[in-house]
């Protein structure tokens, strides 16, 4: 038997012992923090018994808390936990965004004090980048960080923090050289949210939803030693983690059901078309022209998908694939088109607000169609998104 | 599944971009064009990819080929889509190989396939009958008399056709026009009496017929599959066909979004930079989104036919469909980014763009393979 052999018999082991019953059946995943809400007394027992292994963070070093696994035993790792249905442990922008940028810019200190809080879900982390007045111009934030002894003190506003009322920490952009040119002047730092000088306000988006807030700086303090990367080096730092992001949302483009796979099953946006739209004796949805539609759909998620798999394959191969750089673009426009779609399928059904009239189903459609529309405007925008790969990617000039 | 080629097919790939690029670059394509040659490939540059294996890619060892399988022949196809490359590559390397190899019985096989390989002999395959890529819609007939058959009807793009040296017919044995059921395939040898053969001059240079078939007789023993049952053969091969297709305009697309993005690097126009501006940066990024997800489909579809995945049919569909898409895009936007040059037959953009409407025509149209996804797909 092979190491490879041997790891997927003791993680399957393990799994089937460790993993409660109610962990193996679909539902929400935990975001943990200094006040944890648990939607069951089994979502506790397994992120403790994940986060102790290091499996919520399973490729980061041991060392921090993770669980050193190699690409491999990872991948190993996520199949077996697929098979038994496990629902992941834990999510948060701690794991998919801030901790990959510590483990490459933060210094020794700096990673064992933050990373092992991030696998066991300590804290919840949120991001502080953009301002009222900096959008895509993102390096043009004013949000000023001054020193004060062995402190910050920071003063400023930052916008769409997402989950800020809900947060324990915050990684933020901060100017610290306010004569230095813009992007010479940035420096990344973790702040604590928990004092007097940080306050938060929601914002009502288009569906109803308040999941970003307004964050307001008086005051606030935060240690030098948590400001990562350098004095006036914070732009390299949130320039990466951006990638970090960008992966995250772009994989949202495929969360709406098509994939790479070549299952049969019919796909969510036909299965709604028939409901909605008819069928005609052949099996057709009825309606000829969003059956066109529909298909065109459905494949560009198979191309769309397949990409990101063959992007797999070749980074693993060697150097990080140039086709990255469009997978954040492709995948929110594409995203948007989904659900602008399933409003077509499923016409004045689709379009209600509240109320027993509607089905539960029918209102979330309603409202994650509203949430679709921040896709491609968060994370950097699709014009932004353009301009990255036509610079990068296509060498065009300025 | 494998989404990348591995290093013996990226070999091949290779040599057939330094072969291609020494010996067919497009300028060769203009000499063929531009001398009127009978034959609109050169019967010289054939036996050069045949000596280098290229017939033989698809043709199992017992018939002399190397059943080197789809991820070598779509890399070799890619690069001639790069140069525009006219050759009796698609006709003979993968339909009329294709063919024999699936409907053929040992007798054909031992007959035509070593010839096929060697470079002797050339095929090509006549389907379509209407203005429409319409594999069923087949009304030329075949009628048993005695031990032969007579072939009466007349097909039309048939690409290779007035140069094919066997001709293979798709005619109805049975049944109503676009019955899938009735349908058989024959070795009609070009020298055949009552064959008239007329060459089609299309929009891209390239070759295709016009075939009347009047009271063609042909042997029993001509009979390539099963009598009446050979639709599923044809659907099979079409398969294979348009993932070729795909891979070459796959390679079309490539060379002429590079082609455009090299003139975005030099033509200055307001005293900068023409590729400076956003309104043609943001198209050729989404130029570059579209040509991504055309790799990845074809290459997958490629994949799907090496290994036999029942799914085959589906990323076959779906390779040609975004390669249809994106040639359309790309040879748009890269006569349009050119400007005033674009529309001269001088620069190569145009080139490009006259074969890409014509591939996308071979075999299904976008059209048609989003319906037969979405058919296949049972909605």
């Amino acid at each position: 038997m092979t190491d490879l052999q041997a790891f997927r018999e003791e993680t399957k082991d393990w799994l089937e012992a460790n993993c409660p019953p109610e962990m193996r059946k679909p539902g929400d995943v935990c975001w943990g923090g200094r006040n944890p809400q648990f939607s069951h007394p089994d979502q506790e027992i397994w992120l403790e018994r994940m986060g102790d292994k290091g499996w919520t963070c399973p490729t980061w070093p041991n060392e921090y808390g993770g669980g050193g696994l190699s690409k491999d035993e990872n991948k190993i790792l996520q199949e077996e936990m697929a098979a038994i249905g496990a629902r992941s442990p834990l999510g948060s922008f701690g794991i998919w965004m801030l901790g990959p940028a510590l483990l490459e810019f933060a210094s020794e200190e700096q990673k064992k004090e933050h990373l092992p809080g991030i696998v066991k879900g300590k804290y919840w982390w949120c991001q502080g980048y953009s301002e009222p007045g900096s959008g895509s111009d993102l390096a043009s934030l004013s949000t000023k960080a001054v020193e004060d002894g062995d402190n910050y003190i920071i003063n400023g506003q930052k916008i769409w923090t997402s989950y800020a009322d809900r947060a324990d920490k915050i990684f933020c952009l901060v100017r610290t050289g306010p004569q230095e040119p813009k992007h010479d002047g940035i420096s990344f730092l973790l702040i604590d949210m928990d004092q007097p000088g940080v306050t938060t306000r929601p914002i009502t988006l288009i569906s109803g939803k308040s999941p970003f807030c307004e964050t307001f700086f008086d005051d606030a303090t935060a240690p030098k030693k948590d400001l990562v990367g350098g004095l006036n080096k914070g732009w390299t730092v949130a320039k990466r983690l951006l990638e970090h992001e960008r992966t995250m949302i772009s994989n949202m483009g495929l969360a709406g059901g098509g994939d790479g796979s070549g299952s049969k099953k019919m796909s969510g946006l036909a299965k709604v078309s028939k409901q909605y739209a008819g069928e005609d004796e052949e099996k057709k949805i009825a309606n000829p022209s969003l059956r066109s539609k529909v298909a065109k759909h459905e494949m560009n998620s198979r191309a769309f998908g397949l990409t990101l798999q063959r992007i797999g394959e070749e980074t693993k191969v060697g150097a990080p694939s140039p086709a990255a750089a469009m997978s954040k673009y492709y995948g929110t426009e594409h995203n948007k088109l989904r659900y602008e779609l399933l409003l077509e399928a499923m016409g004045s059904k689709a379009l209600g607000w509240e109320g027993e009239e509607f089905s539960p189903e029918e209102l979330a459609i309603t409202r994650d169609w509203l949430r679709t529309k921040a896709n491609s405007i968060e994370g950097g925008t699709s014009e932004v998104q353009l301009n990255v790969i036509s610079k990068r990617v296509l060498g065009l000039p300025d | 599944m494998a989404l990348i080629l591995n290093e013996e097919q990226q070999s091949l790939k290779d040599i057939a971009k330094d072969f291609l690029e020494k010996n067919a670059p497009i300028t060769h394509f203009r000499e063929i064009r531009d001398s009127a040659n009978e034959n609109g490939y050169s019967t010289e540059l054939w036996k050069q990819m045949a000596e280098l294996g290229w017939a033989g890619i698809l043709v199992s060892e017992e018939y002399g080929g190397f059943n080197f399988g789809m991820m070598g022949m779509g890399g070799v196809l890619e690069e001639t889509g790069k140069t525009l490359t006219p050759s009796p590559l698609f006709s003979t390397a993968v339909l009329g190989a294709s063919l024999l190899e699936m409907a053929g019985d040992s007798s054909q096989k031992s007959n035509y396939l070593p010839q096929l390989v060697s470079g002797n002999l050339t095929t090509a395959f006549a389907l379509e009958e209407g203005a429409h890529h319409s594999p069923t819609n087949i009304s030329t007939n075949a009628k048993k008399d005695g031990e032969n058959f007579v072939i009466n009807g007349k097909k039309t793009f048939v690409i290779d056709g007035h140069t094919a040296d066997l001709i293979i017919v798709a005619a109805r044995t049975r049944g109503d026009e676009d019955d899938p059921n009735g349908i058989s395939l024959f070795c009609v040898d070009s020298s055949s009496k009552g064959l008239k053969i007329n060459r089609q001059s299309m929009v891209d240079s390239r070759n295709s017929a016009e075939i009347e078939l009047k009271d063609v007789i042909v042997s029993e023993k001509d009979l390539l599959g099963d009598l009446h049952n050979s639709y599923s053969v044809i659907e099979n091969v079409l398969d294979i066909a348009r993932v070729a297709i795909a891979a070459e305009m796959l390679g079309n697309s490539s060379k002429a979004f590079e082609i455009t993005l090299n003139y975005l690097k030099e033509r200055k126009q307001f005293g900068v930079l023409i590729g400076s501006f956003q309104a043609l940066k943001h198209r050729a990024a989404e130029m570059y989104s579209e040509i991504e997800l055309t790799k990845s489909a074809v290459v997958s579809a490629m994949n799907a036919i090496d290994e036999k995945s029942n799914d085959t049919a589906r990323l076959s569909s779906l390779c040609k469909f975004k390669a249809c898409e994106t040639s359309h895009l790309v040879s748009n936007e890269s006569v349009q980014m050119h400007g005033g040059v674009g529309v001269t037959d001088e620069y190569d953009v145009g080139l490009f763009l006259k074969r890409s409407r014509v591939a996308e025509q071979v075999f299904g149209n976008a059209d048609f393979h989003v319906d037969r996804y979405a058919t296949l797909s049972e909605y």
